[in-house]
């Protein structure tokens, strides 16, 4: 499919300049709204009258191959899918795959809580980003409606995430959303049998719906038509998270196709978010260690092949940890540069017998010293070496980290200005270095820690001022 | 029609309501009395009998492609003029990594075990424990990764020629690379100590040992005399690895020079820097991804196998490091070395450098699967009801 230029766009604009959007001009919003980066809203002029097919069209050409699908309401909302390009050089790419923790309508009570509450709760904080679980997925084991309502009950009790009701009987599911559709859960799932019934719920309960076909694409994309033709528009679609063997050669194919016949092949009929099902590794292997470290290879393979969502059962934390580093990566913006401007870095209020530091200037290792030295609210100086953009480890071996490169950051950033001693703290990783770089400085070397959350720690050990 | 319809509606004048079992009403167009409350309900029931939906057609987006990947043998068999049981063959792409619906898969990626010529106390714990009982000695380093684990080749990494670790001279260092290639049979990548000043001297030396052994020369760079390399290669039948750090256009200049020198595209794979999980594999991922499709479109200087140091993964601090609220570490490093690679290899790797044997093994087995036409399952048409 053919990529739309800003001109297109600017066409259908007002072309008045007014600047409502805060824009300079209609040209620069325009581009601002192919890079998603605004939203039409912001137009307050478009709103008359006689800019109305225009606004249309453009809402239309805006509207992104993938729809957007939103599970749950308000602060807690997770929107999916909205997706627009196969590779994220091209465009960030936005709405990370959220991740579904799995309960049931078997587990006692108390574990049932435990389990939400963990859920709710987790966090892990990397590079200054607070990483969470969204979704709180409800499987119906008894299928007992009752037994279902009452999971349910205790769910909406215990956590405002949202949910995702998994059944394939429509009775259950009713079960379910008579408590739970205002907060707008998803409907797991439509399948070849039951599709009829659960339009029929989608439609009474306002809510949106998972399809739910293994391998078989023909089937998914008539069920999705189908379920369209009815009036439900908010889908998302399983097409299978089948593991072993060639059977994950196809998941993959699946996911792939799907995703490139509704980008590039501007397919309409298939244009929604993906789902897939690590947890099902659960069916094969049942081990404390290998079970949560193949449903975390199958979840990060399926992330790296288009998953809007993923519905897991592992709740170690090593795992989740992985995985959602693993969604970091592959959500950043790939435009932000590796390297950071070297130099010297000032953190606190330093004086004269404040320590010295020194670091790489590979972004990342130089955000997370950052990170490390500003969360203990350290005084200090920190020397930034030009190591091309790479890690202290890999520029020491690679010869880019050097001590002569050292001493010239010395003399040029005017550090020895700025402080009355002359002891410099080098990473641990560069502790072969030490006495070359006392050799061309001059200065008294000591190393430090080889990791930088320790650096706290190090300073309360080794530095008296 | 008509005639037998009013007088249906007659027979149903007294009745409230009439259930109809197995009907079909076929018509071309349909004329009724709405009056009728018994004809309403018969409406009502009516779209239960309307046209069956159409089943709908995937339309299977198959692309084809300009360009193709080289593909590059590692290793010789004694009728090639070598020494080794095993060859391999990287590259060769066709399409993009494993969309099989584009094209066949020419070769699956495979994965080399580094080994050190000097011991590494300086490992994480999860590795230490993996190779201490054979890091005195890179032979047995060597046969544990082959005969254990599998390996599909060993990278061993000649770092004692460091002037600031032990500063063995090239001839010497170049010893350890005989053990190795008489220890076992799978083809060997020669790694150098990182200096850029020495190592072009001490692959050189490692070249002559291994003549005709088609071993991959680990590295060319650009701040290096890449052309003693390149000629080594050229004079004693091997490949080179052309490494640069995450820069598209410095890996397609340091490509252009090793062609120039006489190398042919299958004697080049390049590396063009992995980072770890968390820190840098972003900038990898996109890389690759970059790399691979243009040389898919026809992109000359970039239609070389691609080699990720998948080791990387051990300097984030999350695959390593003792701390309690991240769970155990000794489950963090093969997890933080397998999304690594995995990653890499989705992006476009076809060869992995890799360390730890859980970390191996699951790679392994995925990239098994996603090269085999064998195997299905399990069912997962009930998994709602069947996960515990």
């Amino acid at each position: 499919m053919k990529r739309i230029s800003p001109i297109e766009i600017y066409n259908l604009l007002p072309g008045t300049n007014c600047g409502e959007c805060k824009e300079s001009s209609c040209m620069a919003f325009a581009t601002k709204l192919l890079n998603r980066e605004a939203n039409i809203s912001l137009c307050a002029p478009i709103e008359k009258p006689e800019y109305k097919p225009k606004k249309e069209k453009l809402i239309e050409i805006l509207s992104p191959p993938i729809k957007e699908v939103t599970i749950g309401t308000g602060e807690g909302a997770v929107a999916i899918g909205g997706k627009v390009v196969m590779y994220r050089h091209d465009l960030t790419f936005h709405n990370p795959t959220a991740f579904a923790i799995d309960v049931h309508d078997e587990m006692p009570e108390e574990a049932l809580i435990d389990r939400i509450k963990f859920v709710q709760n987790f966090k892990v904080e990397r590079i200054g980003k607070v990483l969470k679980l969204n979704l709180i997925a409800v499987r119906s084991v008894s299928n007992d409606p009752k037994k279902f309502a009452n999971t349910i009950d205790i769910v909406l009790k215990n956590s405002n995430f949202p949910l995702i009701l998994c059944s394939f009987d429509p009775t259950v599911l009713e079960a379910g959303l008579k408590l739970s559709s205002e907060r707008r859960p998803l409907i797991y799932a439509a399948t070849k049998e039951n599709w009829e019934q659960v339009a029929g719920l989608a439609k009474k309960y306002k809510c949106p719906v998972a399809v739910f076909v293994p391998n078989n694409l023909d089937l998914l994309t008539s069920i999705a038509s189908w379920l369209k033709e009815r009036g439900v528009e908010d889908l998302v679609l399983d097409p299978g998270t089948l593991i072993l063997g060639a059977s994950l050669a196809d998941t993959l194919d699946n996911f792939v196709m799907l995703r490139r016949a509704a980008i590039e092949r501007g397919d309409k009929r298939i244009g929604y978010p993906l789902l897939g099902v690590p947890a099902v590794v659960g069916l094969i292997i049942q081990d404390p260690v290998e079970t949560p470290l193949r449903e975390a290879t199958i979840a990060a393979i399926l992330m790296n092949r288009y998953a809007d969502a993923l519905i897991l059962h592992t709740t170690e934390i090593w795992a989740l940890l992985g995985l959602m580093t693993i969604r970091q990566d592959i959500y950043s913006d790939p435009r932000i540069p590796s390297k950071v401007q070297p130099g010297v870095y000032t953190y606190g209020q330093p004086d004269e017998r404040s320590p010295v530091l020194v670091t790489s200037n590979f972004a990342l290792t130089y955000y997370t010293v950052v990170g490390d030295i500003e969360s203990a609210k350290l005084n200090c100086h920190l020397l930034v070496l030009d190591t091309e953009g790479l890690s202290v480890e890999t520029s020491v071996a690679g010869r880019k980290f050097t001590a002569e490169k050292l001493a010239d950051l010395i003399k040029t950033s005017g550090i020895e200005k700025k402080v009355k001693h002359k002891k410099l703290i080098i990473p641990g990783f560069a502790a072969r270095l030490k006495g070359d770089i006392e050799d061309a400085t001059g200065w008294e070397i000591m190393v430090g820690p080889r990791d930088s959350s320790e650096i706290p720690s190090y300073l309360t050990k080794h530095w008296s001022s | 029609m008509k005639k037998d319809l009013a007088e249906l509606l007659k027979l149903l004048k007294d009745v409230d309501s009439l259930e109809l079992e197995k009907v079909r009403i076929e018509a071309e167009e349909l004329e009724l009395d709405l009056s009728s409350p018994a004809v309403q309900t018969i409406l009502t029931e009516l779209p239960k009998v309307v046209p069956k939906l159409v089943e709908q057609k995937f339309q299977f987006p198959v692309e084809s492609y300009l360009g193709q990947v080289a593909e590059v043998q590692l290793g010789a068999a004694r009728a090639e003029g070598g020494t080794r049981g095993k060859i391999v063959k990287v590259g060769g792409d066709k399409a993009p990594p494993f969309y099989r619906f584009d094209s066949t898969i020419v070769n699956r990626p495979v994965i080399a075990f580094d080994v050190f010529d000097t011991p590494q106390p300086q490992f994480p714990k999860v590795l230490k424990e993996e190779w201490k009982d054979v890091w005195e000695d890179p032979a047995a380093w060597a046969k544990k990764a082959v005969e254990r684990y599998e390996a599909d080749l060993i990278t061993i990494h000649l770092i004692s020629a460091d002037p600031l670790i032990k500063d063995t001279a090239p001839k010497e260092a170049a010893k350890t690379v005989e053990k190795v290639l008489q220890a076992v049979d799978v083809p060997i990548v020669i790694g150098g100590c990182g200096a850029p000043e020495k190592d072009p001297f001490v692959l050189e030396a490692a070249a002559e040992v291994a003549q005709g052994e088609r071993c991959l020369l680990a590295s060319a760079t650009l701040d290096s005399d890449y052309k003693r390399v390149a000629q080594a290669a050229l004079k004693y039948n091997h490949v080179v690895l052309s490494f640069t750090s995450m820069d598209i256009n410095n890996q397609k200049e340091l490509n252009r020079y090793l062609l120039k020198e006489g190398l042919p595209p299958t004697s080049i794979i390049m590396d063009p820097t992995t980072g770890a999980l968390g820190y840098g594999l972003d900038y990898t991922l996109s890389l690759m991804e970059r790399i691979k499709l243009s040389a898919l479109r026809g992109e000359k200087e970039l239609q070389m196998p691609i080699s990720s140091g998948t080791t990387n993964a051990y300097g984030a601090r999350e695959s390593w490091k003792k701390r309690d609220e991240w769970g155990p570490r000794e489950y963090r490093g093969p997890l933080w070395e397998i999304v690594t690679g995995l990653t890499a290899t989705l992006a476009g790797a076809n060869m992995l450098m890799m360390l730890h044997p859980t970390a191996v093994r699951i790679l392994k087995e995925i990239i098994d699967s996603l090269t085999t036409t064998e195997g299905y399952g399990p069912l997962i048409e009930n998994w709602i009801a069947q996960i515990r």
